[in-house]
């Protein structure tokens, strides 16, 4: 085995994107935006390394490649039952003492002895690319407030990577299981005043010239999981006008709990319907949106929030898909004299 | 659309006190049955005000020269003239489109050869186009209106020449009419081709971002060494001229040249080097119309001078309190070149990267014409027009066929050749002329007339409404969308405290409304002063350093208003409607130019 070699634990600072094979998408998108300027939450990656450790032998006693390969998408019964006994096993699996200590050192000095909560995230080697059906997929435990917790929560992402959707899914699409392994995040949580998502373009008309900024109350998980309307503003990236401001009725926020994880409670009365984000705070959004975009030389789907400080942090940011898939055709191409243009649209070719 | 929004042609009915108005313009502008079948709308960006019968040539020249460079001249495949109809001395227009694909085919051949050689010469033939207008401009200036003396003069007979002064009062009225009419020609020559271009770059940047703003687009377009911008500039220049020679005290707020010239005057060597600035500054630059060009009372600076003086104080002061005035031209270059750099770099591709630098760059190419146009043609040789015509109302108030000189503008220009027959044969007959009372009554009744037609609420379109409006060059110059007629059909009167128009300069503020009609009142202005107007021209340019908005009624994103405000940072609508006749001066509004709302806060 060559894993020993490989690093079990790469904190965010020593990551950029080429690392994406052995920290999987997000965590090396977060190494990256971290080499950018940006500022995000601090926190490390298991790599694939610490993953193979974990569950080599596992893999061979449980013989999940061929068993999967045994599988077909029209049994969904076998599927679930296959992979739920599968996730079952990884999650009992214990770790060796020397993966532990790597992993549970490295928490330590991230949560401060436990202080701090921590988000514990999958982070797969082919999520957050453009094969984007895969987003979502894996799991996500927030506000993890102990050891314990912790090392429960790495496990389960492990095991997300038996999800029977994933299984399926990787069925569909013919992946090599042998090759397969999840990187997990573990990063601080930020307690956010408010939070929410910004495109680099317009959902709605594709338009590259437009941020468009959801936000609301507490945690972004409200706004993920759309369990609330956001306010919504449209920005202009070339004058920083704001052309568009759509205030919505925030009815609900995500909060943390104080035993772990996220707790919905109603928002204030007089702050459902007032704007939570300012403009200056939408400002400073954009501008770091902007960056972000001319970092990867394409426009960015991205997770931010705003601690009680009213810092500026950004979760997660990854390639827009669904309008990159569509910007197939050029508007125009060059012609041979500039004037033919006029030629070409004066002559009835006007409707698009 | 269950039922059609709008009133048909022929069912709009005279206003009282003006049930007469069909006798001020041709047989050929009224109304017929048949204009039911189709769509107008009324021109209220040039014709915002009833026309005299006189000024009615402004829109016969015009539409005869804009119809033939695009239907027979140029060939333009889709887009044929404008046919304009008179309603309670309104003008609708309707334009004529060609939509036989063959016919299409066979006109782009013709438009591709013409167009193209016009596009490639741009520079050089727009060169050789400014020579021309001067050479009408002076033909015009020159030409010599007769005196009619008790006798003619004595060369007639040395010199064999056997034409005597009443010949030349026909051939010297239809040469003011000729040149006038050649200036339309020449004012269209390029200017539609000017208008391609910008129609295809603008919908260049509508696909490649659905969300840009018209002012952003404009923005990209907009040059930034234009004429329009030289009178003021002038203005300014003899500003900063008369605190250099201590001559500050003596420029007053009324702006009275009979007092001021004068008192210039008396102050020796520097008022003589004042005045001979004045003059430099004059000619050409003070030839300018205090209005859009299309009515005889929209004099130029030259002829009123009390309104460029009226502009002088405040530059004073301005220069006093160390204001450079400097326009800040390298400014406004970074700026465009960063929003246009900052677009162009969001494209999607290197190919549509290299189709949006030739559709800018065709646009740059034709910016300085489509602007600088206006001052030969509009402005310059159109005050010089109505100036000489003016001459030949002295002479028919001389001949006492007109009470004064200014009522020759209630003629139709076809009736002023039938007054001056009258005049040439009075002349030579030696008598007194025919029946001259016969125009007297007639123009008492058409100025009561346009009196009462003034206050006509003129419907925004008439006819059987469109589905909707594709024509990019109807977008362009008037700025009419599908959604403008929608607007029209329904207006939106959720918030009737609202007015809706273009945003035409981003920024939002609130402060006191102040409603101009004219430039003449411009002393109403205070420091900080929302301006709320009819539409602003380029001879308004002085009046934007005291202002911290503007609202128009008329006006797209490439008006002077827009551009103006834009190169002064403050928040602009234009195209409101109806802002001077829904908004009092004294009345606190928000201008908002990012959405192009006016509010009206304190409403009565």
């Amino acid at each position: 085995m060559t894993t020993a070699m490989q690093p079990t634990v790469a904190w965010f600072k020593d990551v950029d994107i080429r690392a994406v094979a052995s920290v999987g998408g997000k965590g090396a998108s977060l190494g990256e935006l971290r080499r950018a300027g940006i500022t995000i939450p601090d926190g490390f990656v298991l790599t694939t390394a610490a993953f193979r450790e974990f569950i080599g032998e596992l893999r061979q006693q449980l013989d999940t490649e061929s068993r999967i390969a045994a599988l077909k998408n029209s049994d969904t019964a076998t599927l679930n039952d296959c992979c739920a006994g599968i996730r079952e096993a990884v999650v009992q699996q214990p770790c060796s003492a020397g993966l532990q200590q790597a992993i549970c050192g490295a928490y330590q000095e991230l949560s401060d002895g436990g202080k701090h909560a921590v988000a514990v995230r999958s982070s797969a080697t082919s999520e957050d690319s453009a094969e984007a059906s895969f987003a979502g997929l894996q799991d996500t435990y927030l506000w993890v407030r102990d050891e314990q917790a912790m090392l429960e929560a790495v496990k389960k992402c492990w095991a997300s990577l038996y999800n029977a959707e994933s299984v399926s899914y990787r069925l569909r699409l013919g992946v090599v299981e042998a090759q397969l392994a999840m990187a997990v995040v573990i990063q601080r949580m930020v307690n956010s005043r408010c939070s929410g998502v910004m495109f680099t373009r317009s959902p709605t008309t594709g338009d590259r010239s437009v941020i468009t900024l959801e936000a609301s109350w507490g945690l972004g998980s409200s706004i993920v999981s759309g369990e609330v309307t956001p306010d919504r503003f449209v920005i202009n990236k070339i004058t920083g006008e704001i052309t568009r401001r759509d205030i919505a009725d925030k009815q609900i926020e995500h909060v943390p709990a104080e035993t772990g994880g996220v707790l919905e409670q109603p928002v204030a009365g007089h702050l459902r319907q007032q704007q939570c984000v300012s403009d200056a705070e939408i400002h400073a959004l954009a501008t770091i949106a902007r960056e972000v975009e001319r970092h990867y030389g394409k426009p960015q789907d991205i997770e931010w929030a705003l601690d009680q400080d009213g810092n500026v942090l950004l979760l997660q940011s990854r390639p827009e898909t669904v309008w990159a898939a569509k910007d197939a055709a050029p508007v125009a191409k060059p012609a041979a004299r500039p004037f033919d243009h006029i030629f070409k649209v004066m002559g009835g070719q006007r409707k698009a | 659309m269950s039922k059609n929004p709008f009133p048909m042609p022929t069912e709009i009915g005279p206003v009282a006190g003006a049930e007469n108005w069909h006798s001020m313009y041709a047989y050929y502008t009224h109304v017929q049955p048949d204009d039911d079948k189709r769509f107008w709308f009324y021109n209220s960006m040039h014709f915002s005000e009833p026309m005299s019968a006189f000024d009615m040539i402004t829109a016969e020249a015009a539409y005869h020269a804009m119809g033939a460079c695009m239907t027979r001249v140029f060939a333009f495949p889709t887009a044929m003239g404008i046919d304009y109809r008179v309603i309670n001395g309104r003008v609708y227009i309707s334009a004529n489109t060609v939509t036989d694909p063959a016919k299409i085919t066979e006109r782009l051949e013709v438009f591709q050869r013409r167009a193209g050689h016009y596009y490639e010469n741009w520079n050089q033939f727009f060169g050789e186009w400014e020579q021309r207008m001067g050479a009408l401009i002076k033909e015009m200036n020159a030409i010599k209106v007769p005196e009619l003396p008790e006798y003619d003069d004595e060369s007639v007979v040395m010199e064999k020449r056997g034409t005597a002064q009443n010949h030349y009062v026909r051939t010297a009225y239809h040469r003011t009419i000729e040149l006038y009419s050649q200036m339309w020609h020449h004012h269209f020559e390029m200017l539609m081709l000017g208008y391609g271009a910008y129609v295809v770059f603008f919908q260049f940047c509508k696909q490649a971002f659905p969300e840009i703003t018209d002012q952003n687009v404009a923005r990209m377009v907009a040059g930034i060494d234009v004429l329009m911008f030289r009178p003021d500039d002038e203005l300014k220049k003899l500003a900063r001229l008369a605190v250099e020679l201590k001559l500050d005290q003596l420029f007053t707020s009324d702006g009275n040249p009979a007092v001021i010239l004068p008192a210039v005057k008396a102050q020796g060597e520097a008022g003589a080097r004042w005045l001979a600035a004045l003059e430099t500054s004059r000619d050409p630059w003070f030839n300018i119309s205090i209005g859009d060009g299309f009515y005889h009372y929209e004099r130029s600076w030259n002829d009123d001078l009390s309104v460029p003086l009226s502009a002088l104080p405040h530059y004073i002061t301005l220069v006093k309190q160390g204001e450079s005035l400097e326009r800040p031209t390298e400014r406004l270059r970074e700026e465009r070149k960063r929003i246009i750099d900052e677009y162009r770099s969001l494209l999607g591709s290197d190919d549509e990267r290299a189709a949006f630098d030739q559709m800018l760059a065709v646009s740059h190419l034709v910016f300085p014409y489509v602007e600088d146009h206006k001052f030969y043609c509009e402005h310059w040789l159109t005050t010089s027009f109505f100036n000489k015509v003016r001459e030949f109302g002295s002479l028919l108030q001389r001949y006492e066929v007109l009470d004064r000189q200014d009522d020759i503008f209630q003629l139709h220009y076809t009736e002023v050749e039938q007054a001056l027959a009258n005049v040439m044969n009075s002349w030579a007959a030696g008598s007194p002329p025919s029946n001259r009372d016969h125009f007297k009554p007639i123009v008492a009744e058409r100025r009561a007339m346009l009196k009462v037609l003034a206050e006509w609420q003129a419907p925004p379109a008439i006819g059987p409404m469109p589905d909707n409006i594709e024509d990019p060059a109807l977008q362009m110059l008037w700025g009419i969308t599908t959604e403008t007629l929608h607007s029209w059909a329904a207006p939106d009167l959720t918030n009737s405290n609202d007015l809706k128009g273009y945003a035409a300069s981003a920024g939002v503020v609130e402060g006191v409304a102040r409603v101009l009609r004219s430039i003449t009142d411009f002393g109403e202005i205070q420091e900080g002063d929302i301006l709320v107007c009819p539409v602003t021209h380029p001879s308004w340019s002085p009046l934007f350093s005291k202002l911290k908005a503007a609202v128009s009624d008329i006006g797209g994103t490439m008006s002077h208003m827009a551009i103006v405000a834009r190169e002064y940072g403050m928040p602009a609508v234009v195209g409101t409607g109806s802002a001077t006749k829904r908004i009092q001066s004294g009345q606190r509004i928000r201008v908002d130019g990012d959405r192009g709302i006016v509010t009206i806060l304190d409403a009565a």
